[in-house]
């Protein structure tokens, strides 16, 4: 945000902090060490509201849980926004001092009063009020979300909204207040910073600016497409069109982790050539033509991952590769020689000097560095910087360090993709579970007393509508395909609400219900909302049966890291 | 703060009704989760910080009504309170008064004490007997009433808990050797509440009429700083017996910042001690007007009596005071026309002798098991909820109303010069009239003695201070009983209790006793004093079952007591084998020739 | 706004055995003994748990207090004359050590023996159950070891009640409170509500109790299965510290390898993310390493079963 793509605090600066605004997040679970960092700010006195159309786990720590409609983020935070400036609570000098377009902003956000922000997130006006209130006037604050803001068909907008609360409080840029998008994989924060991204050279550096890729590419000897490359997303489209019809799949499973997800697998069924690079033999492993087996980076490689509070730390190899699985690095050199490039720089701290030497961000991370300290946050520029803990203190500067002002982004409220009807009157959400990761490629290979398998997670006055009990196994079906699975009843969910996992596609092939559609400017899919339909099931006919735990627990049938959007 | 899990067991309708009817809140959907609306639910931390030291009452009321703390009724307790069911079921089990399984009856439960006193008057007779009559008996240690030995306190089963020699009158157990003007100090003498002719208490309009209330007055009109330095120049310290300075203590919490606490520890536990029992039973509105002058003079707004489980008639005597002060205007958003705040709230504890010690109060009170913190730091600034916190006992504090009532002089008129005023002493065992006795402190333990009807037979030993407390041998009678002469003859005042025994006792049973007492009452949190004192009982069982102690058992009884006095946490474990070593000392532990 | 940024701490000076040393305000008596170069037991204390001062080993001698005080929790102040090597002090904690002795099985509590020969501990003083001349039973801690589920094990015989794992499941990390201590005095123990199964409990299996453990009471499994058989092997383990590989949040991990297999994966206390805490997955969730990831092709058998020696060229 504000051109860096990286939360705004560090971990430490949440037992700091006054007011914390946990939105779509569930970080008890799926960011449980976070969590212990949560509470200690809790434990400090710090107040939480957690924002979420479940009453997660992590929302019971919270002193108000408001249980919005799925897909009405956009409108709760211009309802909050609105109240803050109806109020006169917006930090009105910080405003004219670092940012631009409040005008329209305002303007912008004026119809969302207090009834109608009610009316569309059915959250009642005095609990919008009230967090709108605290927020604003909390000495310290901070936002944190997960996919619960970004898996949607407004993921970017989502984020935007969020951002606008923090800059018309001015909490962000200061020690303790911030925004910070928890990150759902080790090392996405770190992926993109590496330049993963089809608009990005690593450092986080735009691919279409002349001066750096003149740099990169005369560091590298040769010439860098100027074009950006295509998301996750759009690499589907253009499958579906036609125009892509090789796929190199490194570490992701989209068979198992894509929403509608029997409409990607036909188009990877469908194409010319499928090579899948991965730790285990996913289900995208199965389908390949070429499989090449890869190390459990973490445990068998050399290299850095980059967390979400931007710290760069070392991983080290313990114990040898399985087999004849072999390290990333070591298989993309084989294949560039293969091709008939002879990379000079293949050991990782090799790899990491070239980088750094065109990063500013991580310029003065020497592999010296990382290796004796707890790891060093960026951007660290030079060899004495101690690293960031917090971004964007420039906004605060007398001249904002030189730099632009922060724009305010005019967002508009748009419902999910995919609305409710007489066929499909539930709405369906996804997200994760304390024991179990993505598609289970990992998590399934442990055997968990805790865990729980995928059921149909349903509000008690739902379950009694369509005469279900605890137990009882179902169809649940979307516009795009059909699972069985058993019912659990709690009362965690609003009515009209259905929940479940999708740790376990081999048992409950949860991603044939979720909606591909997806959001223009991050390429993200509507994972958290879908529109279903849930069907009693005699046991008998069941697809799936026993207990989805024990059948999962030490299989080795899981599959590779998730898609996902991770934020 | 917790992942709140609980299994499927459900409370009954009557556990509900209990517990809820002991609790601030109206349904366990208003508790420490508050669904507001299906969109909204309120919880958090600061919800539960509110609620949790209302478990004690909780478990108390489960207790009372189904015989036992259940799972059902424990689930009940803990989603309401937002307590862990494990941190719930860590308090429940450790006090006398709870069970966590289920009764194999539908009865109240008659304790009986089998301390040293009750045991030498018959409690163990006494126990079969009730056996035989049907009656679910608990035997247990010190019930607070060794005046009137053998002891027992019936533990309600969906009835009042109850004392069966209540109302007995205790009148004749009263007796003051002081205060012969009444310019001169006297607890038991300028006792105006009690109602000479009646078994209850007066009302607080009589209480006012014979001159009650002069002591908040004068607390009033002094101020802060004047009734600290009255109460210091009085050289008032604490009747506990830590004996610390009073005013000490007042003036530190005074300078603290708010919110701040007044504690009256009314959970006299020592063996042999049941004076604080009947200043309440007899005064408790001066007990109130007492507590309110420590809060006003120290800035508190929370008062807090925590008074033993085991004392039922106190209990229901000091909670119609409260009503009382509260109607009269003495508690309340003005108190006494203070311009301050002050309440008090009354908590009953359920069995457990390390909760006389004011830090595992404190805990207990806060609703978590009654372990005793480490000190430094000390209550004045981190006590009840952290805040500065001034905890008395009844005693104490009704000499604070002395010494507004006459004056520091006049008040150090009686005493001696290291320990000014008088002091109560509990008098039990063999003695011709056992009851409740104040003397000037310096009286000697031969005078003592005589004012109790003088020993029966031929004296063995006393046993003063209680189990924490040490043996004298008759040639003591002539220590006079002050703190300063008690210190340098290696013994202690404690909290004056003494109990007497004559030659026919079974001195060395005895101390097996009060081995055995601090084994089953050590809370377990230290190591010293919950190994000392279970290595310490099972060695004297050893010596007892020998006839005498070999020399390596004396010397490791010795090096028993110093780790647990040098390296325990509390008071508990540094006295534990005070009383052991010094009856090894006077020979006690030697078979007796009969 | 900026409090804590670059100002300086103010310091105290205390003397431990005669040595003057200081160390910055707040720190505790432990930590200005262990400036000084002295080495003390503890066994309740851990750098990343609040100190509870139960088990009462740390006790030094401070002039001027009546009793002994813990060095884990007594914050240091100036002028605190210290000894920690008197009689009254060596007295202590050999008695400590001898009741732990006296109570427990501490066969895998290296450190405890250690301390224990250190200072002359002798349990067998107080007899036996079983030889005991005058009959008497020595009461001992005696608690089946408990095998519920995969992850880890509980043996209560060993367990000295340091209130660590009650701590690290609680307000110091993990904040489930699936256990308690209940019960009192020589009869309390580690328990969870009614002692029901952890399955049964609130317990999330993040194995933070079992990290902080210091007499093998809470043992991982794997260790505990290697130790049936006589192949648990410190000496011969190595410890590589890596990050987990589950979510974003970047935990630290020690990966404790033996022939080349993962046996225990631990979190360094000192580290800003974990403070030596982990969840349920970066404890026990690389088991997959090892895993047979690719199960070859029916026609291709012969090929790549096991580590092949001529892997390497390939």
């Amino acid at each position: 945000m504000f051109g860096l793509g990286g939360g705004t605090c560090s971990y430490q600066e949440i037992t700091e902090t006054d007011v914390i605004l946990l939105w779509g997040s569930n970080a008890r679970e799926a960011h449980p060490i976070f969590f212990h960092h949560l509470l200690r700010g809790l434990d400090n006195g710090a107040a939480m509201y957690a924002v979420d159309p479940r009453r997660t786990s992590s929302a019971e720590f919270a002193d108000v849980w408001l249980g919005l409609d799925v897909g009405t983020d956009i409108a709760l935070s211009n309802t909050v926004a609105r109240e803050i400036i109806a109020r006169r609570m917006h930090n009105q000098s910080f405003i004219d001092h670092a940012t631009t377009g409040f005008d329209a902003y305002a303007e912008s956000v004026e119809p969302f009063t207090l009834d109608e922000g009610e009316r569309l997130t059915g959250v009642p006006a005095e609990a919008i009020a009230e967090m709108a209130h605290t927020y604003a006037t909390a000495d310290r604050a901070q936002i944190l979300w997960t996919l619960g803001i970004t898996e949607h068909h407004t993921a970017v907008e989502n984020v935007l909204s969020l951002c606008n609360l923090a800059l018309l409080t001015g909490h962000v840029g200061r020690r303790g207040s911030g925004l910070v998008p928890l990150r759902g994989q080790n090392n996405v924060q770190g992926g993109g910073d590496m330049g993963a991204l089809p608009d990005r050279l690593p450092g986080f550096q735009p691919l279409t600016d002349p001066q750096v890729r003149a740099r990169y590419e005369s560091t590298w000897g040769c010439e860098l497409n100027p074009v950006p490359g295509k998301h996750l997303t759009a690499m589907f489209d253009a499958m579906e069109a036609g125009e892509l019809r090789a796929l190199y799949v490194i570490g992701e499973n989209p068979a198992d982790s894509e929403a509608n997800v029997a409409h990607a697998r036909k188009l990877l069924e469908g194409l010319d050539l499928l090579v899948v690079q991965d730790i285990s033999l996913t289900r995208t492993a199965r389908m390949a033509d070429v499989v090449l087996p890869a190390a459990a980076g973490w445990a068998s490689s050399e290299g850095t991952v980059t967390s979400s509070e931007r710290r760069v730390q070392r991983v080290r190899a313990a114990v040898p590769p399985q087999g004849d699985a072999r390290d990333d690095v070591h298989i993309i050199s084989e294949l560039a020689a293969h091709m008939g490039t002879q990379w000079p720089a293949t050991s990782a701290q090799e790899l990491w000097d070239e980088m750094r030497s065109l990063s500013p961000l991580h310029g003065g991370m020497s592999w010296e560095r990382l290796e004796a300290s707890g790891g060093l946050q960026w951007p660290c520029p030079h060899d004495d910087h101690p690293g960031t803990e917090f971004l964007h203190s420039w906004l605060w500067e007398p001249d904002l360090d030189g730099r632009a002002p922060a724009p305010f982004s005019v967002v508009v409220h748009r419902p999910p993709a995919e609305a409710l009807s007489e066929q499909f009157p539930l709405r369906l959400t996804t997200g994760r579970v304390l024991d179990s990761y993505n598609t289970g490629a990992q998590s399934a290979g442990y055997s968990s007393p805790i865990r729980s398998g995928d059921a149909i997670e349903i509000s008690p006055a739902d379950a009694a509508d369509l005469g279900l009990a605890e137990g009882d196994t179902v169809r649940v079906s979307s516009p795009r395909g059909s699972v069985d699975m058993h019912v659990h009843v709690t009362d965690r969910l609003p009515t009209g609400l259905v929940f479940t996992t999708f740790h376990f596609p081999e048992l409950v092939d949860a991603n044939l219900l979720t909606n591909d559609a997806w959001d223009v400017r991050s390429g993200t899919a509507e994972f958290k909302a879908a529109a279903v339909r849930i069907d009693p099931l005699p046991a008998a006919t069941a697809a799936t049966g026993g207990t989805f735990g024990t059948a999962a627990a030490g299989s080795t049938s899981g599959v590779a890291a998730a898609g996902g959007a991770g934020g | 703060m917790a992942d709140l899990h609980f299994s499927d067991a459900e409370p009954t309708a009557s556990e509900r009704r209990a517990v809820l009817a002991a609790l601030s809140v109206t349904s366990e959907r208003d508790g420490a989760v508050v669904f507001e609306h299906p969109r909204v639910v309120r919880a958090g931390m600061q919800r539960r910080r509110q609620l949790r030291h209302q478990l004690l009452p909780a478990l108390h009321a489960l207790q009372r009504e189904a015989g036992w703390i259940s799972p059902g009724g424990l689930n009940f307790v803990g989603r309401t309170l937002g307590v862990p069911p494990a941190e719930a079921y860590g308090v429940a089990t450790f006090y006398e008064m709870f069970r966590t399984e289920a009764p194999a009856h539908e009865l109240s439960v008659r304790h009986v004490c089998v301390d040293p006193i009750c045991a030498l008057a018959g409690a163990a007779p006494l126990a079969e007997h009730l056996r035989s009559q049907g009656h679910a008996v608990h035997e247990g240690p010190c019930l607070g009433q060794c005046e009137r030995a053998p002891a027992t306190f019936i533990q309600g089963r969906r009835e009042p808990d109850r004392v069966p020699a209540d109302g007995s009158g205790p009148d004749s157990l009263l007796v003051s050797l002081t205060a012969t003007t009444p310019e001169a100090p006297s607890l038991l003498r300028h006792m105006i509440g009690r109602d000479r002719d009646h078994s209850d208490p007066v009302s607080i309009q009589v209480y006012r009429e014979r001159g009650g209330g002069a002591a908040l007055d004068a607390a009033l009109r002094l101020g802060t700083d004047e009734v600290i330095a009255q109460v210091t120049a009085a050289g008032l310290s604490g009747r506990g017996g830590a004996a610390f300075p009073t005013g000490i203590k007042w003036r530190a919490v005074a300078d603290g910042d708010g919110p701040k606490h007044v504690v009256a520890n009314i959970d006299e536990s020592e063996p042999g001690t049941f004076k604080d029992r009947l200043l309440c039973e007899l005064d408790p509105l001066a007990i109130i007007e007492s507590i309110a002058v420590a809060g006003l003079t120290v800035g508190a707004e929370h008062g807090w009596i925590y008074i033993r489980g085991e004392y039922p008639l106190a209990t229901q005597r000091l909670r119609h005071a409260i009503a009382q002060a509260r109607s009269a205007g003495w508690l309340g958003d003005d108190a006494a026309g203070s311009g301050q705040p002050f309440d008090i709230e009354l908590r009953r504890g359920a069995g457990a002798y390390i909760c006389g010690e004011e830090t595992a109060l404190f805990n207990s009170l806060e609703g978590f098991r009654g372990e005793p913190r480490n000190k430094p730091p000390f209550p004045t600034t981190h006590g009840l909820f952290g805040r500065p916190t001034v905890v008395n006992n009844p005693e104490t504090l009704l000499n604070v109303n002395e010494i507004l009532r006459i004056g520091p002089e006049a008040y150090r008129s009686v005493g001696t010069e290291g320990s000014p005023g008088t002091k109560l002493f509990c008098l039990s065992g063999h003695v011709g009239r056992p009851g409740l006795y104040e003397a000037p402190f310096g009286v000697s333990l031969g005078e003592l003695l005589e004012l109790a009807g003088g020993v029966q037979g031929t004296l063995a030993a006393v046993l003063l201070g209680g189990a924490a407390g040490s043996f004298v041998g008759p040639d003591a009678e002539a220590l006079p009983l002050s703190l300063e002469d008690t210190r340098a003859a290696g013994t202690t005042l404690g909290s004056g209790p003494v109990m007497v025994f004559n030659d026919t006792a079974d001195m060395s049973a005895v101390i097996e006793r009060l081995a055995k007492f601090f084994r089953d009452e050590s809370c377990g949190q230290c190591v010293p004093c919950r190994v000392g004192t279970v290595r310490q009982h099972e060695l004297v069982t050893q010596i007892r079952r020998a006839g005498s102690p070999t020399e390596p058992q004396r010397e490791l009884l010795g090096d028993i007591a110093d780790a647990m006095g040098d390296a325990s946490i509390c008071g508990l474990g540094h006295t534990a084998a005070s009383a052991v070593l010094s009856g090894m000392r006077l020979g006690l532990l030697e078979a007796q020739e009969s | 706004m900026s409090s804590g940024n670059g100002s300086t701490t103010s310091q105290v000076t205390v003397s431990i055995d005669g040595h003057e040393v200081t160390v910055p305000l707040g720190q505790t008596i432990l930590a200005a003994c262990t400036a000084a170069g002295v080495d003390t037991p503890t066994i309740c204390w851990a750098p990343n748990l609040t100190p509870v001062n139960v088990c009462r080993v740390c006790v030094v001698e401070l002039e001027g207090s009546r009793t002994l005080v813990p060095a884990c929790s007594r914050p240091a102040e100036d002028g605190m004359q210290i000894s920690t090597d008197s009689e009254r002090v060596r007295h202590s904690r050999r008695m400590v050590l001898e009741f732990l002795d006296s109570a427990n099985d501490l066969s895998q509590a290296t450190e405890i023996t250690a301390w224990s020969q250190h200072y002359g501990a002798d349990a067998g003083r107080y007899g036996s159950a079983v030889n005991d001349a005058a009959e008497v039973e020595i009461s001992q801690v005696d608690d089946p070891v408990r095998i519920q589920d995969d992850l880890y094990i509980r043996a209560y015989d060993r367990c000295v009640l340091c209130y660590k794992c009650v701590e690290a499941c609680g307000d110091d990390a993990q904040h489930t409170f699936a256990i308690a201590v209940a019960g009192r005095g020589f009869d309390a123990r580690i328990r969870t509500e009614y002692d029901v199964e952890l399955p049964e409990s609130a317990c999330v299996y993040c194995g933070n109790c079992v990290a902080v453990c210091p007499t093998g009471a809470l043992q991982f499994r794997t260790e505990f299965d290697l130790r049936a058989v006589g192949e648990w092997r410190p000496d011969d383990q190595t410890v590589t510290r890596t990050v987990c590989s589950y979510c974003g949040v970047g935990c630290n991990l020690e990966l404790h390898t033996q022939d080349d297999q993962i046996v225990k994966v631990t979190s360094p206390a000192d580290h800003s993310v974990t403070s030596g805490h982990l969840c349920i997955k970066g404890r026990f969730g690389w088991q997959y390493v090892h895993a047979p990831a690719f199960e070859p092709p029916a026609a291709d058998t012969s090929a790549s079963e096991g580590p092949s020696p001529d892997n390497t060229g390939s």
